[in-house]
């Protein structure tokens, strides 16, 4: 951190400032094991030197001190391999990921795990809003509370969130599921087209064409095996929602459409 | 995009000027174009006016230094002859200045009568509140206007991306929710039933001095305190009258509120501790104050939360 008064480049959110980053070599690699600290490296140099160690020097398994709420850190990960962030990120932090085991001691920022493919991403704080967007696979948890949106558009995988969630959360969600053990916002799963949603608290209201789904062996399977997975102890009492399926219409086709179609 | 911040010590003022500046410069990249302090320093017995007499990127025509020392003579002038005994004058910029006065009157025809001066605009009136905005990032207008210095106990902060309205000192926050002495007001986000209310509002006697859709709320709330209400329901009536996407900052000499729209569409991220409260669009502007670890939060659709101080 610069000293009082010091004139630095102001934090560089698109890397824009430094197209020409390189990657600083500053871990510590003990055979496939790396730790580094982030403190004074800039987003690009922390995701250089991320790609560097899993793609390069044959780690698979990081630890990233103080990542300090920086930006789009740990984006576009595509190998297996074990992350610890130890600290928080902020907006964008893990997109775009496919495969990864993720590991955050703090909170996340907007839009965390936004289109992560497949992997694990296991959040100890809050996160902000859009958690898990356009979600395709993989398991996301989040251990204290989720703003607004989150798993708007979730094609797959599963969000567990154990404190509660803002407003229209699983908004025009087409797949996948969503566990909330706290209370919900209003607007739960509006405009959702297919997936399901738990939730343990109070729902302040249904989104346009959410309704209540009838609970089945295989949800207390599901929700029973992903809890004993994460460690997240005995599960609280569940309601299930889902697709009312009023609102869309895919196999009829306008009378005129038809006309053209026979 | 625009940034807002704002920060409340607990115990007493600190270097407030510094630590606002950190926090805004963290999120340069969200509104280069200008930056916006609000502070609170010290209660003073006299009253601080910050007002300009031209904005920093008019057109330096060949009479410019002119004209403005022919404005700044009769702003004093009319500061006198409303019964103010000036202090002191301090031009920090050519066209920016902060004025002590000693003067007990009504602070509305005050401001009425100065900005009836070509090129005046009030930004701030009041017994602590200084609102200074300029173009630039943080650490050019904090050099500029030397708030490195600066001590306090509250303040809010605004970095902008102009979109509304055009990139000038007008348009930037925070605004000073005229005519109410130490009130100011910053903004993140777009508010849809603008001319819908700034017509209300300009029926009930309101001025306006931008064309920024953000200066509705400064005014609106004054409105409504105007009619009796305390911040903390003026803020909670907001969130019916406004339509739009917002999350706002207002400060008075003794309390910080922030509201947040009924979608949630604009980001805060909040921290409180015994010795403060930082809230602000990003984490990153609350790290760059606070260098251990910290738990934060996102405050939910439709919030209002105030803190006394």
């Amino acid at each position: 951190m610069a000293a009082v008064g010091e004139r630095q480049i102001s934090y560089d959110a698109r890397g824009l400032a430094e197209p020409n980053a390189e990657v600083p070599k500053v871990s510590e690699v003990d055979g496939a094991k790396a730790v580094f600290d982030a403190r004074d490296l800039t987003t690009r140099q922390i995701n250089l030197e991320l790609r560097w160690l899993l793609y390069e020097q044959g780690v698979t398994d990081v630890t990233v001190k103080n990542p300090g709420s920086k930006h789009s850190i740990g984006v576009g990960i595509l190998t297996r391999c074990k992350i610890t962030f130890e600290g928080s990120l902020g907006y964008f932090g893990c997109g775009l990921i496919d495969g990864p085991e993720i590991h955050i001691t703090g909170r996340v920022g907007w839009s965390a795990c936004e289109n992560m493919m497949s992997g694990v991403v296991v959040i100890e704080g809050n996160a902000g809003s859009l958690t898990g967007a356009a979600l395709r696979g993989g398991d996301l948890v989040v251990k204290g509370r989720v703003g607004a949106r989150s798993g708007i558009d979730q094609k797959g995988g599963t969000i567990i969130t154990l404190g509660s969630a803002g407003s229209m959360n699983g908004f025009m969600m087409q797949r996948g599921r969503q566990v909330i053990c706290g209370d919900v916002g209003p607007g739960l799963g509006d405009s959702m087209y297919d997936g399901i949603m738990y939730v343990g608290g109070k729902v302040k209201s249904l989104g346009i064409d959410c309704v209540e789904g009838e609970w089945t062996d295989a949800d207390t399977e599901f929700i029973e095996r992903k809890f004993r997975i994460y460690g997240l102890g005995s599960p609280p009492e569940l309601q299930k929602f889902v697709c009312g399926k009023k609102l869309y219409n895919y196999d009829n086709l306008e009378p005129s459409e038809r006309k053209l179609v026979l | 995009m625009c940034g807002i911040a704002g920060i409340i010590y607990r115990d007493g003022a600190q270097d407030l000027g510094r630590d606002m500046t950190r926090m805004l410069q963290s999120m340069k990249h969200r509104g280069p174009d200008s930056t916006g302090y609000a502070l609170f320093g010290p209660a003073s017995k006299p009253v601080l006016v910050r007002y300009k007499l031209a904005d920093a990127n008019d057109p330096r025509d060949f009479d410019f230094s002119e004209r403005l020392q022919r404005h700044r003579g009769e702003v004093e002038a009319r500061m006198r002859e409303l019964g103010a005994t000036i202090e002191s004058v301090e031009d920090e910029t050519d066209y920016a200045y902060r004025a002590v006065l000693s003067y007990s009157g009504d602070l509305k025809q005050l401001a009425d009568y100065l900005e009836d001066v070509p090129g005046c605009e009030v930004l701030s009136l009041g017994h602590s509140l200084e609102i200074v905005k300029d173009l630039g990032d943080a650490e050019t207008v904090s050099e500029q206007y030397d708030l490195a210095d600066f001590t306090g106990t509250h303040a809010i902060g605004h970095v902008r991306m102009a979109t509304e309205s055009d990139v000038d000192i007008s348009g930037a926050h925070p605004y000073w929710a005229y005519p109410f002495a130490d009130v100011a007001v910053v903004h993140n986000g777009q508010l849809t039933n603008y001319f819908q209310w700034r017509r209300r509002l300009e029926r009930s006697g309101h001025r306006f001095q931008s064309e920024c859709d953000s200066e509705i709320i400064a005014v609106y709330l004054a409105e409504k305190m105007g009619e009796g209400m305390t911040l903390e329901e003026a803020m909670h009536q907001s969130l019916e009258d406004l339509d739009g996407v917002f999350t706002y900052i207002c400060v008075t000499k003794d309390a910080l509120g922030v509201a947040k729209d009924e979608m949630a569409a604009k980001p805060l991220v909040l921290y409180e501790s015994d010795d403060l409260v930082a809230l602000a669009s990003e984490e990153i502007a609350i790290r760059a104050i606070v260098d251990h670890e910290i738990d934060t939060y996102d405050p939910y659709e439709g919030e209002v939360l105030v803190w006394q101080r």
